[in-house]
């Protein structure tokens, strides 16, 4: 199927941004980029002369080095570097690092902030392209982008697809790109949670919101399962970890009662024994290795269109 | 020096009165209004088209002198008020250090008999430090003139030292002002709790941190007979708990701010750090509720809560922003284009808002243009349309969340205490 769109966004900082058109043209250009990251030479020219920043506020390793192999394996020159939130307070602003980036003509930012919101106002500040690598508790589009990337590929569409999200619902990025993305291409997501953990109006982001795990389950083509963060606002809601996978957490036995053929999703990295067993994480519905590698196409994807992208006429 | 207003719409709400007139100024003081006016006048100034008022009052501004002359001075604060078309205002103690006793109330009066081109009204601390521990010396700051008492800026959690502050307060004829807010409730939030707190990833302030504070200060006056003045008000569960009380016959009156029904929530979307501000923006139904409540007296004053942060601190991620939007030099403005313009409100009951009423709650004899009367006038320009742009906001700090706004009303005269201080929209040099 061949698309065409004239990509005009430089910057990707969420999914709430983007048109279902924009989204689908994203996952159409990761297609391509997926077939070279199989090949003998996984490199091609599309960035040469490019240069790709990594600037974490947050320690990652999962997504900067995601990040990383995307941006070389489109030949761009990559930089790396990771910076103490604390530190920052009283040093140099995030505006100021970004004017500094700028002014070292670095063409692309992928920034990793605690803080909701940072991506944005960076992308006011700055002419470079800002991708969000995931911000506070507000988007992570890359990662939403690869879930759907995966999902697509192992369902053969988005529309008319139950999704159900389910875990720590208020305090995930990840959640939040994906309801925002999944409802744009038509999906009908259900989000579940302990009461506490459903944050505020998250209806009226057209999805349903349940704390019945059974009826997240039920009738659901794919779930996605968030990492449980007991060590951060989680706790406040759940204390025990036990208790949460007594309730919550997926096991063998609660996937016999699904769909066959679900699609079990994870954003990693999996807690093992707290939001789902062993054997779901590693049986043959986790599709959890596939979203890794897809997660490269999908950000040489990102990196190639805010690269790409033309003044919006 | 004798002024003479020519042909102005006289809006003068204390004296029920507004029509074309004339005002003559003498001696620092309202010599004569009426139709021509013939008297001789050093200075003729034609007010045709134009509204003659009472000059406003705000009795909610943050000067931040002394401590932080890097956002506000009294002198920048001042000229941003007469900008605005106030002539008073009256500070609030959350300076560093705060004004919470008599040699600080004497060091602040020393600044502004120095630098300040409006009258300034001083509030003082109700607790030593505006810690909510210890209560201030409110009968010493009282006798040093000092107009009002508050924390703002903190609520007075315990409820025992509110009471006793009340107490204190009605025994030396003066008010407490509270700023409403549980902390326990709004713990670290930065933005209404709600869809946009939500969508947005931040964390939300509940409404009930606003009126569940504001029905315990309403019971606590009660019970201590006194008066109290309700800071900000933003939400519409805190209207309706202010309007019970006032058909209960308590004591109590309420401000609310221009953002507050001229903006909701959603305006934060961008992560606007001028979006950012305590109480946060509400919804469009609380901003409705706010409207109503100024309609209907529930809420007397439309103060402005200016409250200046310089670029460095507003330029950063939401979380880290300070709350607060500067607010002197559009008040005026956005109410008239927001409440007035709609029907909400006539001319006279702006200037009720805005003047009259501030000054009766805080004692002081302004907002009345009756013969005898200090002249603090400003003259309105109802059609001076212009953009308010960054680069020609006179306060020291630029953090408005109405940069870029076409407004529509324009100060072109002030006077205050029968002084020309501003002229053709121009603050006078020198003054």
């Amino acid at each position: 199927m061949e698309k065409k769109l004239v990509w005009t966004k430089k910057d990707l900082l969420g999914l709430e941004y983007l048109s279902a058109e924009e989204i689908e043209f994203i996952l159409y250009t990761a297609e391509g980029f997926k077939e070279v990251t199989t090949r003998q030479i996984k490199k091609v020219p599309a960035l040469r002369g490019k240069t790709v920043m990594n600037l974490f506020y947050e320690p990652s390793t999962r997504t900067r080095t995601s990040f990383e192999l995307a941006a070389k394996r489109l030949s761009a020159d990559v930089i790396n570097i990771s910076v103490e939130a604390s530190s920052v307070k009283k040093g140099e602003t995030l505006i100021d690092t970004g004017r500094n980036m700028e002014a070292l003509k670095i063409d692309v930012l992928v920034v990793r902030h605690s803080s909701s919101g940072a991506p944005n106002i960076l992308a006011r500040a700055v002419g470079s392209s800002i991708v969000n690598a995931g911000d506070g508790w507000h988007e992570h589009p890359t990662q939403a982008l690869l879930d759907m990337f995966t999902l697509k590929s192992k369902l053969g569409r988005i529309e008319g697809l139950n999704v159900s999200i389910i875990g720590d619902i208020a305090h995930s990025r990840v959640a939040r790109s994906n309801i925002w993305g999944l409802t744009k291409l038509g999906a009908k997501v259900t989000v579940c949670a302990p009461r506490m953990l459903i944050p505020v109006g998250i209806e009226k982001m057209g999805v349903k919101a349940t704390d019945d795990l059974n009826e997240a389950l039920e009738g659901a083509d794919a779930i996605n399962v968030l990492r449980m963060q007991f060590e951060r606002d989680a706790a406040v809601a759940f204390p025990s970890k036990m208790e949460y996978f007594r309730q919550y957490g997926i096991t063998t036995e609660r996937l016999k009662k699904c769909k066959p053929d679900i699609v079990v999703m994870h954003p990693g990295p999996i807690n093992r024994g707290i939001e789902m067993s062993s054997e779901v994480a590693d049986g043959p519905n986790s599709v959890i290795l596939e979203q890794v590698t897809n997660g490269i196409a999908v950000r040489m994807a990102a990196l190639y269109l805010v690269s790409h992208a033309k003044k919006a006429s | 020096m004798r002024y003479l207003i020519k042909n102005g719409r006289v809006v003068d709400p204390a004296n029920n009165i507004d029509s074309v007139m004339d005002l003559l100024i003498t001696d620092g003081k309202i010599a004569e209004a009426g139709k021509d006016i013939k008297a001789p006048a050093d200075v003729i100034i034609d007010a045709s088209g134009k509204i003659v008022a009472p000059g406003l009052v705000d009795m909610h501004t943050h000067l931040r002198e002394p401590g932080r002359e890097d956002k506000e001075t009294v002198r920048t604060g001042t000229i941003a008020a007469l900008c605005g078309g106030y002539t008073s205002i009256a500070c609030m103690p959350n300076t560093e250090p705060a004004i919470d006793n008599v040699k600080m109330v004497k060091t602040l009066k020393d600044i502004i008999k120095k630098d300040a081109l409006t009258n300034v009204f001083i509030i003082g601390a109700i607790t030593e430090e505006r810690r909510g521990i210890k209560i201030a010396d409110i009968r010493g700051m009282k006798e040093e003139g000092v107009s009002a008492f508050s924390d703002d800026g903190s609520s007075v959690d315990d409820e025992r030292v509110l009471l006793e502050a009340l107490k204190t307060a009605k025994k030396e004829g003066t008010i407490i002002i509270e700023h409403c807010e549980d902390i326990k409730i709004s713990a670290n939030g930065v933005i209404n709790e709600g869809f946009m707190s939500t969508k947005m990833g931040l964390r939300g302030i509940p409404k009930r941190a606003e009126y569940e504070r504001v029905k315990r200060d309403i019971e606590l006056a009660k019970k201590a007979s006194a008066r109290i003045h309700i800071a900000h008000v933003s939400c519409k569960e805190s209207v309706e708990a202010i309007r019970k009380a006032k058909q209960e016959g308590v004591g109590v009156t309420a401000e609310t701010c221009p953002h507050y029904f001229a903006l909701t929530e959603e305006c934060c979307a961008t992560y606007d750090t001028n979006t950012k501000m305590n109480p946060p923006l509400r919804t469009k139904e609380d901003a409705e509720a706010i409207k109503e409540a100024l309609k209907d007296g529930t809420i007397d004053v439309i103060a402005t809560d200016h409250a200046p942060h310089t670029d460095s601190e507003k330029d950063v991620e939401f979380d880290f922003a300070p709350f607060g939007v500067i607010g002197l030099e559009t008040a005026l403005s956005i109410t008239a284009m927001e409440l007035v313009e709609k029907g909400i409100l006539s001319w006279k009951d702006l200037i009720i808002k805005m003047s009259l009423a501030p000054a009766r709650i805080l004692n002081i004899d302004r907002g009345d243009l009756k013969k005898g009367k200090a002249a603090d006038i400003a003259i309105i320009d109802p059609s001076g349309a212009y953009v308010y742009e960054k680069e020609k906001i006179r306060s020291k700090s630029k953090n408005s969340p109405f940069i870029g706004w076409p407004l529509k009303v324009k100060v072109s005269e002030i006077f205050v205490s029968g002084e020309l201080v501003m002229k053709e929209g121009a603050v006078i040099s020198g003054s």
